[in-house]
């Protein structure tokens, strides 16, 4: 029996940009619906077991989602849908979900590089580590190495820091000159820069190596140490953990499989957050990563417009600044070339069904990839993969098909039964 | 860092454990030493990467069902994982 829900408006992804989203549409009076994979709001930056360890303006903000009347449901994995439709999956089985309007903000995950060793167990994502610290990991007295690039590396290391890691090295791809240049334009943004020197305060004791990155994991079962490198000279650290991603890059899948027009690997929004198809907006990470101050303003933005309510002041100009800062951002971390000649060809690229990097250059696109050699066809679809290659071999990334995430027979069952849009 | 106390007791390959309450299934697999969650196409043991439900890399059986995302699952009194499919 498939379960039915419907709303006036219904958000996906309950991070900032879908709290925010929720928060705005139920204040103009609409019927709600706040789904999240998570099984609590808050997604992946404000992620807890325990809300009284958020910050504050998280705490603020998952308060006045609760008192908005928005009901939120947790565990839920969007897989299909149609404008006006959605197809999900909770505890197994499937769930229909009507909606007048519909607001995205399914947020980013990491970028992942191959490099020898990185399918040990020991070698995680940053934002990865992060999570699973939020999420009950012990790290206390463990040695730790943090690889990537940008703000996130350093907000990591600070956290592990606190709860109590030895972080020994965090290492920076881009180089001195470029984070220089970022760090001297924090000015014009005073709580960043207020930031960045309370994880400087936090770090002592932490190596940052700028134009650093990862050549290599070492270990048999386990990672028990990194080699890094400075493209002139590599030298091995030993570590428990190795954290390693390379910056964020928009979740785009499932606007993707709704028809909503994606460019550059982010959906394509206009000045009021609206995607090119009528009745869905998109917000926050998923049109740009820019951090949670832009997808709070953006997610009330696209939720004060998908419920219909009152234009609220101040929003658009915040956006702006936003996404200029990000803009900067992204630029003063772009990714070396270097990293583009870390992996060896019989590094795997696909980790799902472990296919080497030399038999994914073999075939020459995704296409041939996934006829040839089964890459990206596993549970991941692609996620890992795909922004890989993107980065490594400059391949299109792989066109998305439903399921965006893998669903159980029942579920598969229940959208052939849903009427198709034209493909 | 909030600190959990253990509160909910789970097996893991037929061991029991003390795992805290509110945990991930991740997370209270890596604190009880496993370090293989999965064994790939190829036999090599992996273990979670991405931490938040995109890389599959962390999947476990979980009362009988299998394909769990552990980073993804929160603990249950009573709950019995299987590693190693």
């Amino acid at each position: 029996m498939l379960e039915r829900h419907s709303a006036d408006v219904v958000v996906v992804g309950a991070g900032p940009a879908g709290v925010a989203a929720a928060c705005a549409a139920a204040e103009a009076g609409r019927r709600v619906l706040l789904l999240d994979e998570g099984v609590r709001p808050g997604g992946q930056i404000w992620r807890h077991a325990v809300r009284s360890g958020l910050p504050r303006p998280a705490r603020r903000w998952l308060d006045r989602v609760d008192r908005s009347g928005a009901t939120f449901t947790g565990g839920t994995t969007v897989v299909d849908g149609a404008p006006g439709r959605l197809l999900a999956e909770r505890q197994g089985q499937p769930l229909e979900i009507r909606a007048a309007a519909l607001v995205l903000a399914t947020g980013a995950r990491e970028r992942f590089l191959p490099f020898r060793g990185w399918t040990l167990p020991g070698v995680v994502g940053v934002g990865g580590a992060q999570a699973l610290v939020k999420g009950g990991l012990d790290v206390r007295g463990a040695r730790i190495v943090v690889a990537g690039t940008g703000p996130l590396p350093l907000a990591v290391a600070a956290a592990l820091r606190t709860a109590g890691a030895r972080v020994s090295t965090v290492a920076e791809q881009a180089p001195a000159r470029a984070v220089a240049r970022f760090a001297a334009g924090l000015w014009r943004t005073p709580a960043r820069a207020l930031q960045a020197i309370r994880y400087r305060a936090t770090l002592a004791g932490t190596r940052f190596r700028t134009g650093t990155w990862v050549a290599a994991a070492e270990g048999q079962d386990r990672v028990i140490g990194v080699r890094l490198t400075d493209g002139r000279r590599d030298w091995s650290e030993p570590c428990d953990w190795l954290c390693a991603a390379w910056g964020l890059i928009p979740a785009t899948e499932l606007a993707a499989v709704l028809g909503c027009a994606t460019r550059d690997g982010a959906v394509v929004v206009d000045g009021a957050l609206r995607t090119s198809v009528p009745g869905i907006w998109c917000a926050g990470e998923s049109v740009g990563v820019a951090g949670v101050e832009a997808a709070l303003v953006e997610g009330e933005m696209a939720g004060v417009a998908a419920g219909d309510g009152p234009p609220r002041a101040g929003l658009a100009g915040a956006r702006q600044r936003h996404r200029g800062l990000a803009r900067r951002m992204e630029a003063a971390f772009a990714l070396r070339p270097e990293l583009r000649s870390v992996a060896e060809d019989d590094v795997l690229a696909c980790r799902c069904e472990d296919v080497p990097l030399g038999a994914a250059r073999a075939a020459g696109s995704f296409r041939e990839a996934r006829l040839h050699t089964r890459l990206g066809m596993g549970a991941c679809q692609g996620r890992v993969c795909g922004s890989a290659l993107e980065f490594l071999l400059g391949w299109e990334p792989p066109a998305v098909r439903p399921p965006v995430l893998p669903a159980r027979a029942g579920t598969l069952l229940a959208m052939t039964a849903q009427p198709r849009r034209d493909s | 860092m909030t600190t959990l106390e253990p509160g909910v007791r789970i097996e893991v390959d037929g061991v029991p454990h003390a795992v805290p309450a509110g945990a991930t299934v991740a997370a209270a697999l890596l604190n009880a030493g496993v370090s293989g969650f999965r064994r790939a196409v190829s036999g090599t043991l992996r273990a979670p990467l991405c931490g938040m439900g995109s890389c599959f890399e962390c999947r476990v059986r979980i009362d009988g069902v299998p394909h769990r995302r552990a980073c993804m699952e929160v603990v249950r009194d009573g709950m019995e994982v299987r590693t190693g499919a």
